[in-house]
């Protein structure tokens, strides 16, 4: 396979995560004499070291984070819809396998990350209600179809590759659980990232049935997966607070150029293109230029109108509810054995 | 009847039922196990099944421990508070503090 030694793919952001923990370890060399309250926080922050659950905290540092972490969780457990959906339908043994294992990651990702918001002191139940009953959000591009078997490509290239880039930053956030897990995170991440460039690789070098097939999941998925990074930055309303806490580290924007900048040069090894007539290198900026995504439709999908909002949620209560005897006959059981030794 | 939960069913038993575990990991033989994170599990049982399915799917343990968060006792409501402050100025705990005179050799 050429996943392994393609160094364009995303070895750059592996060495980033590398150098996050590096540094984490790092700083928490670096001790700090006694301060009390705000100015013990700051100085943390300062620093760059890591705040830790029982630290003072301001209550909208907290708050900002545990939407931020529920969010991202929820995210990755409905993010496992639309894969899941080709499971059975997966074209060889080999391919279900490893969609399996990428479904059983990014369940994986919700509970580390629903377990990191524990840290803050909000319940897990609380934070699933929060979900099911549509009171936070998940990442709107769950929330579009996967048509055929090149989406399961399309979703690990872009939406994977566009995750990645959003989340290699998080593993320098300056809540110690969030950027634990999120190291964590992004190392199983470039898996899903590859499996995905090379299934679009493959079909990419197939027939001409299935090159078509692949140019029209990229043509679908690509400008959902630009407008994951967010509204630009003249609009993004909890930036300015997130950067000076060092919650975030990068722009909505710096990010989306970041991932177009990338993309541009692995379509060129797949062979497809990006259905963007106005993509071109600009020497001044050193960057690419592009069309930016409709952000009419992103706001109209965060309300609850995309393609597939009702579905997912209503597949994710049904599955929560149709668990429930599952979790009361464990506790029931549970509760069984400790009887006995109380008596 | 009704004060046992066996009689009554689980419709009583809920979610708020399946407490927090924290969980360790050794990494390989010889090292120490390290807290990874946290689950809930309804007993050690499923705890421990959760955590090799959870934080080892690709060899990251030779070894787990679950333990239940309850039974944790932290030492201060904070991580710099002033119950280390004893060991600060006992500096002569460490061999560095000694002057060794020339000519020593093994000390």
């Amino acid at each position: 396979m050429y996943g392994n030694d393609d160094p364009a793919v995303v070895s750059g952001l592996l060495d980033e995560v590398a150098d996050a923990e590096r540094d984490l370890r790092a700083a928490a060399d670096r001790d700090l004499g006694a301060i009390d309250g705000e100015g013990y926080f700051e100085a943390l922050l300062a620093a760059d070291q890591k705040i830790e659950p029982r630290d003072w905290m301001p209550d909208g540092y907290r708050s900002t984070l545990i939407r931020q972490m529920a969010q991202h969780a929820h995210s990755e457990i409905i993010g496992m819809q639309p894969e899941s959906n080709w499971l059975t339908r997966a074209p060889s043994l080999k391919r279900k396998a490893i969609l399996l294992a990428k479904v059983q990651d990014e369940a994986g990702h919700g509970l580390y990350l629903y377990a990191a918001a524990e840290t803050l002191g909000v319940t897990r139940e609380s934070l699933y209600e929060m979900l099911l009953s549509g009171r936070q959000k998940y990442s709107s591009i769950f929330n579009y179809p996967t048509l055929t078997w090149a989406d399961v490509g399309a979703i690990g290239w872009l939406v994977d590759g566009a995750a990645i880039v959003n989340q290699v930053p998080l593993c320098r956030c300056s809540y110690g659980p969030y950027a634990r897990a999120m190291i964590r995170i992004c190392k199983e991440e470039s898996f899903h990232q590859r499996q995905g460039y090379e299934i679009l690789h493959t079909l990419a070098h197939g027939t001409p049935a299935q090159k078509s097939m692949a140019q029209d999941a990229v043509d679908r998925w690509w400008y959902p997966s630009l407008a994951m990074f967010g509204p630009p930055d003249t609009d993004s309303t909890h930036s300015e607070r997130s950067m000076a806490w060092k919650i975030k580290r990068f722009t909505n924007d710096d990010l989306r150029q970041r991932f177009v900048d990338m993309c541009a040069q692995q379509v060129t090894v797949l062979g497809l293109t990006i259905p963007d007539p106005a993509l071109r290198w600009n020497p001044d900026r050193g960057a690419y230029d592009f069309t930016a995504p409709d952000y009419s439709e992103l706001m109209e999908v965060i309300r609850g109108n995309g393609p597939c909002n009702r579905q997912r949620i209503a597949h994710r209560r049904a599955a929560h509810e149709d668990g429930a005897w599952v979790r009361d006959a464990a506790a029931a059981y549970a509760a069984k054995r400790r009887e006995p030794v109380h008596v | 009847m009704s004060d046992d939960r066996r009689l009554t069913g689980p419709a009583q038993v809920t979610a708020h039922d399946s407490p927090l575990w924290e969980v360790f990991v050794r990494p390989r033989r010889g090292l120490s196990h390290t807290h990874v994170g946290s689950l809930h599990a309804p007993d050690a049982a499923l705890a421990l099944r959760n955590a090799r399915d959870l934080y080892t799917r690709r060899q990251e343990g030779v070894s787990i421990w679950v333990v239940p968060a309850t039974a944790i006792t932290a030492s201060s409501p904070d991580e710099k508070d002033a119950f280390f402050d004893p060991a600060a100025d006992k500096v002569y705990r460490h061999p560095t503090f000694y002057v060794v005179p020339d000519g020593v050799a093994h000390l």
